[in-house]
C-alpha cells in the first residue's frame, strides 16, 4: 500500500519522517556535545526509538508488516545495552 | 496517530537539546520517546491490521513501557553515583542523604568490630 500523494496520510507520513530526522540530528548534537558519559549512553536510547519510529513509518508506506520484528529485536537489544552500560559505570565507580 | 507520535518524538529531541543537565534529560527522553513509539505502533496496528501485526505490536509496546523506566533509572543512579552535577534550583537529593548515611554505619560497623577483635 503506498499512499497516493497529497492526502493527510502521506503529509503524515512525510512529517513523521522530518520529525525523526530532527531527532537523530538532536541526539547527534548531544553526542558531540554530551559533557559527560551517560549523556552519551542515553543518546543510545533516543536513537533506538528514532530508529523504532522509521521503521514502523516504513512499515506503513510499505505495507510490509514482516518488519514489525525489527523493531521488536531493536527494543530488546537496546535495553540489554542500556542495562550493561548502566553496570559497567556503577563498576568503575566502585574501583575509584 | 503519526502526527502525535512525531511530535512526542520532536518534544524528545527538543528536550535533549534544551535541558541543562543528565537528570532532566534522561527524563525527556524516556517518557516522550516510550509515548512516541506507543502512538507508532496504534498507527501500525490501524494502518495494516493482521493477527501477526497485532500480537508483536502489543509485544513491542508492552515492552517498551516496561524496560524505558527501568534502564533509565540505572543510568540515573550510575550518574548520580559518578558524581555528576546536578544543575542549580534541586530542593532535595534523597539518594545523596541515603548513601551518605550508609556509609557512616559501614564505618561505625568497622570501627566497632575492628575494636572487638
Amino acid at each position: 500500500m503506498i499512499p497516493a500523494p497529497n492526502t493527510v496520510l502521506s503529509f503524515a507520513l512525510n512529517f513523521s519522517l522530518v520529525c525523526l530526522s530532527l531527532t537523530y540530528l538532536a541526539a547527534l548534537y548531544r553526542l558531540i556535545r554530551g559533557p559527560s558519559i551517560p549523556d552519551r549512553i542515553i543518546v543510545i536510547d533516543l536513537v533506538a526509538s528514532a530508529t523504532i519510529g522509521i521503521v514502523l513509518t516504513l512499515i506503513i508506506i510499505t505495507g510490509e508488516t514482516i518488519y514489525i520484528n525489527v523493531a521488536l529485536v531493536i527494543a530488546l537489544i537496546v535495553f540489554m545495552g542500556t542495562v550493561a552500560f548502566a553496570k559497567y559505570l556503577k563498576k568503575t565507580v566502585k574501583n575509584d | 496517530m503519526i502526527i502525535l507520535g512525531s511530535l512526542f518524538m520532536l518534544v524528545a529531541a527538543l528536550g535533549v537539546i534544551r535541558l541543562q543537565d543528565v537528570y532532566m534529560r534522561m527524563h525527556a527522553i524516556t517518557k516522550a520517546s516510550s509515548l512516541g513509539i506507543v502512538f507508532y505502533l496504534l498507527a501500525v496496528i490501524i494502518s495494516c491490521f493482521s493477527w501477526n501485526t497485532l500480537i508483536a505490536s502489543v509485544l513491542v509496546m508492552v515492552f517498551i513501557v516496561a524496560t524505558a523506566p527501568v534502564a533509565s533509572h540505572m543510568i540515573a543512579r550510575a550518574a548520580h553515583m559518578m558524581g555528576i552535577p546536578m544543575s542549580k534550583g534541586y530542593v532535595m537529593d534523597h539518594l545523596r542523604r541515603d548513601l551518605d548515611k550508609n556509609k557512616t554505619e559501614e564505618e561505625n560497623a568497622g570501627v566497632s568490630g575492628g575494636l572487638e577483635a
